[in-house]
């Protein structure tokens, strides 16, 4: 029942949590943007891209979502589905693009 | 809709019939609701095949007594049109896998039996489990009224496979409708399963006292919430194809019927549909035959008064099934030449997931040894389930090695092989199922002589409809064709067809008994206690048939599911919720 | 609803999971959600890859709005904060403060949409047509114009069956300013003869326009639906709140969890559609 006896304390230091992840969230938006405008080369681009969405993304699963004090099952479940979405990136991969976007005879 | 005050008494409360019938949140009323409508279904897609096999049996002959009905697009002066043997042909695939076979071993027994079996008063979400249904009947509604768009039902195949579909008629794109309401009421399906077994469990009920099939309900759901998303993605792709003027499937310099699409932004790929449809299709194929297994599971413990032999093999077998079905999808696509050492993946990882398969089926058979095992009805099922589903395995494994697979793949020889394991595989399951669970449900039992008549015709006309398709496919004859006999070699095996067609209509005729049998037994039947066959599981716990929120009191579990036949007891079953 | 029966671990976390049943079963929808949108970033990593040369701009940025968007970044994160505050506030038993959280999540996800309307509309706006001879714009010679019909051009039809804008018998475009300059160029006659496509910029314009509103699309549809549940959170919440505080706040975690969701999403979408 500890869930339900959240003191208001503990509320309210989670509330600064929010806080402090809220100006980081903004600050790695200006980060994104802003290396968009310096035009890196496509693979520096991606690069850079997709770390700062994935620390945005993981800063939002982790505190807004309360997944950094789950516990173990969620974990397993949630491993499984990254793992199935990573086969299903590894599809652009794994095609041959010759075949793809023009008809072969 | 009683002349008492409804309010005046909390506890006895009677529901208006509306609420207690039809949109009901009692995991049992749902679970029958879906049983009730899939088996229509069920019966709606037989009936697409038995007349298709008449064009395969008889080409250009005018359907006997119903051909006048059809309808000129299908049927012109009686004579199954190639558009309309199309349409029928998607749409028994589509019926049967979409709207018969996963609501009936989901839906139905899953609803039915998984709270019942550990211990729940309900499903976790009730509401939810209500708006499954009410999301699934929709969707099959919009599915079967594309039969009356205008240029007839889905013809692409039940794989729909692009560009084919993109420039199909009207109808595909209500399948595609149709599909994305099925999608959706499968995720909240699976999601309610997988709580509800996950965290309803009753006291004492650990993972490893869970029987069979609440495993097998819990591995299937995994399947349905995590491979449903990609196929539902895709249909979302599709219909923006077809209705936004899209080219996700649509390559570059398309040319339909000697016109090129110039209209056509281009860049899209047929090969992304196949990926995208065969991720969600091949984990599906466990999603039919798992349900199917957890329901033999129990029958045979229950009917060998033995322990499941190798019941901890079973869950893991189970539970490696799940996850490798995730990464064999490619070997429906080996002819799609996708490359050699793409295929020769996919031929390993295929090779490797009949194992376990053969470690289930293996499992089961070792249980009948050295057992003194009761014949019921159920029994019969079961026991004519493991040879066929044996074949239908078997079978798969030439089609998953790329170089027989050249010559076999789009035969007759793929039909038969997938159908011993649906057909006469999961079908008998669940005619199992039904067998042995319609006491609980009804409190009545099912007759049994009218059973096993239905039960040794079916298995007799089964064999006869596919067991020639094996030898028609090795003769070269492809499947989807609307008249083989114009080739020489469909013509030389057309007697062969002629056989499969008569034991098709056959097959019909040895379903009367059970339809005789399911509906006299509910008003006539022989009365039944809470535990006609002896059982150890929770539901036989409960009264039949149970009522709102199933357990008189809260049951406590004290041993394994399957405690037949324990040395030094006085009855041979040890039921989990007595103190041993 | 007293036909309803007692289901366990309704509200308490079940020792296994650490979860209530909602929470748990919300989060497995979120795991089917994951991969929707997975197999759609990578349809789009397998379009792009594969993509004919020249049909794929070099950043998204070529045709659509940064600016806005980046503000719409910021106004769905600062919905995520209010989403969540307002769980805290209902933590604390402070139904009011509670509420108004809710209320102002609901005006900034209607803030997203109004922005996203006005990037949609652009877009329907602006036209590119492919010629079959190159014409000469502004001393170069292109094979495709981009640009916005002028005010007497006869109205477009499109063809139903192909889902395509019929070719008319001749257009008048304001073509676009050239890169760097604000002066457009005249406005331009085009025969119907040397028209070999036109299309606005929709989805059908190309496979990367096409990814671009399926994916926006789809997103969009989960912020309305998201939004149609903090609707009736805000409608009757405060009077649930009173009889069942805990189970209401609750209900506002599971909403706040699928609300983050489509956030994070977002997260994702920005980038690889707008910068990349």
């Amino acid at each position: 029942m500890s869930h339900h006896e959240m003191t208001a304390e503990e509320v309210s230091h989670h509330v600064r949590t929010y806080l402090k992840v809220f100006g980081a969230l903004l600050v790695l938006t200006v980060i994104t943007v802003g290396v968009f405008y310096l035009h890196l080369p496509i693979v520096g681009a991606v690069v850079v891209a997709l770390i700062v969405a994935s620390i945005k993304g993981s800063l939002v699963a982790c505190y807004f979502m309360h997944l950094i004090s789950e516990r173990g099952l969620i974990y397993w479940i949630l491993a499984l589905c990254a793992l199935f979405f990573v086969v299903l990136l590894l599809l652009p991969v794994i095609t041959d693009h010759e075949a793809v976007g023009t008809v072969t005879h | 809709m009683s002349k008492h005050d409804t309010h005046a008494d909390h506890h006895h409360e009677e529901l208006p019939f509306w609420r207690k019938y039809i949109f009901s949140v009692d995991h049992k009323v749902i679970g029958v609701q879906y049983t009730i409508t899939a088996l229509v279904f069920l019966m709606f897609g037989f009936a697409l095949m038995m007349i298709m096999r008449w064009q395969l049996a008889y080409p250009g002959q005018p359907i006997p007594f119903i051909g006048k009905y059809l309808g000129d697009t299908i049927a012109l002066d009686g004579i199954l049109s190639g558009d309309g043997y199309n349409a029928f042909g998607a749409m028994h695939g589509t019926i049967m896998v979409f709207l018969a076979i996963v609501p009936l071993g989901v839906g139905g027994f899953g609803n039915y039996v998984l709270p019942l079996q550990i211990g729940a008063p309900d499903m976790a979400f009730p509401r939810l489990n209500m708006a499954s249904y009410w999301i699934y009947l929709p969707g099959g509604i919009i599915m079967l009224a594309s039969f009356f768009m205008p240029g007839g039902a889905a013809n692409s195949g039940w794989t729909s496979y692009a560009p084919l579909s993109v420039i199909a008629t009207t109808g595909q794109t209500m399948w595609l409708l149709g599909m994305v309401f099925l999608i959706t009421s499968s995720l909240l399906g699976s999601v309610n399963f997988i709580v509800t077994a996950v965290q309803l469990r009753a006291k004492g009920l650990s993972f490893f006292r869970l029987p069979f099939f609440v495993w097998a309900q819990l591995v299937t759901s995994f399947l349905l919430l995590l491979a449903f998303p990609p196929l539902e993605a895709a249909a979302v792709l599709q219909l923006m194809d077809r209705v936004a003027g899209t080219s996700f499937f649509m390559p570059t310099g398309l040319v339909v019927s000697g016109v090129e699409q110039a209209h056509l932004s281009g860049g899209g790929s047929p090969l992304l549909w196949q990926h995208l449809f065969w991720f969600l299709a091949h984990p599906e194929v466990y999603v039919l035959i798992l349900p199917a297994l957890g329901i033999i599971s129990e029958i045979i413990a229950t009917n060998t008064r033995k322990p499941l032999w190798g019941y901890k093999s079973l869950v893991y077998s189970a539970i490696f099934l799940g996850f490798m079905s995730f990464i064999v999808w490619a070997h429906h696509m080996f002819m799609t030449g996708m490359g050699t050492t793409l295929s020769t993946f996919f031929q390993a990882t295929t090779m490797i997931i009949s194992v376990p398969s053969v470690i289930i089926l293996t499992c089961l058979i070792i249980s009948l040894y050295g057992a003194s095992i009761r014949f019921t009805v159920p029994m019969l099922f079961a026991l004519s389930f493991l040879p066929m589903f044996a074949i239908g395995g078997l079978t798969g494994l030439p089609l998953g090695l790329t170089a027989s697979d050249i010559h076999l793949h789009d035969t007759y020889y793929v039909i038969g092989h997938f159908h011993y394991v649906v057909a006469p595989g999961t079908i008998f399951a669940v005619f199992a199922g039904i067998y042995h669970w319609f006491p609980k449900v009804t409190g009545r039992m099912m007759n049994s002589t009218l059973g096993r008549l239905h039960w040794f015709f079916s298995f007799i006309f089964i064999n006869g409809v596919f067991m020639p398709m094996l030898f028609q496919g090795m003769a070269g004859i492809l499947r989807r064709q609307y008249d083989q006999s114009e080739q020489l070699h469909g013509a030389s095996a057309q007697g062969l067809s002629v056989m499969v067609s008569w034991s098709a209509w056959l097959l019909f005729v040895a379903q009367i008994p059970f339809i005789i049998n399911f509906f006299w037994s509910i008003w006539k039947g022989q009365k039944v206690g809470a535990n006609p066959w002896e059982a150890t599981t929770l539901e036989w716990a409960a009264p039949s048939p149970p009522p709102h929120g199933n357990f008189d009191t809260v049951p406590v579990v004290y041993c394994g599911p399957y405690e037949y036949s324990v040395p030094g007891k006085k009855t041979d079953f040890c039921p989990q919720h007595v103190v041993a | 609803m007293s036909a309803a029966v007692a289901i366990p671990h309704d509200m308490e976390p079940h020792p296994v999971t650490g979860m209530y049943n909602g929470k748990f079963g919300l989060w497995l929808f979120l795991a089917s959600e994951v991969m929707l949108f997975g197999a759609l970033f990578s349809s789009y990593v397998l379009l792009r890859m594969g993509a004919p040369e020249g049909t794929w701009p070099k950043h998204g940025a070529e045709i659509l709005n940064v600016p806005l968007a980046t503000f719409n970044t910021v106004v769905l994160i600062t919905s995520s904060v209010t989403m969540v505050m307002a769980w805290a506030a209902l933590k604390m038993n402070n139904i009011a403060r509670g509420q108004l959280f809710l209320t102002v999540t609901f005006l900034l996800a209607g803030a997203f949409l109004v922005v996203k309307y006005f990037e949609y509309s652009e877009k329907f706006n602006h036209f590119e047509v492919w010629l079959k001879e190159p014409m000469v714009v502004d001393g170069n010679s292109v094979s495709s114009i981009r640009g916005h019909l002028a005010k007497d051009c006869p109205p477009l039809t499109k063809e139903t069956h192909i889902r395509a804008f019929a070719i008319p018998e001749f257009i008048l475009l304001d073509p676009d300013a050239p890169a760097g300059s604000k002066e457009h160029p005249p406005t331009l006659r085009i025969d119907g003869g040397n028209i070999r496509r036109i299309s606005d910029f929709g989805p059908a314009h190309s496979t990367f326009l096409a990814t671009y509103f399926t994916l926006t699309g789809l997103h969009g549809l989960h912020i309305i639906g998201g939004m149609v549940v903090i609707l009736y959170f805000m409608l009757t919440g405060s009077r649930f709140a009173q009889k069942r505080p805990d189970k209401y706040a609750d209900r506002i975690e599971c909403t706040g969890l699928y609300w983050h969701f489509v956030d994070l999403v977002w997260i994702f979408l920005f980038p690889v559609l707008y910068l990349l």
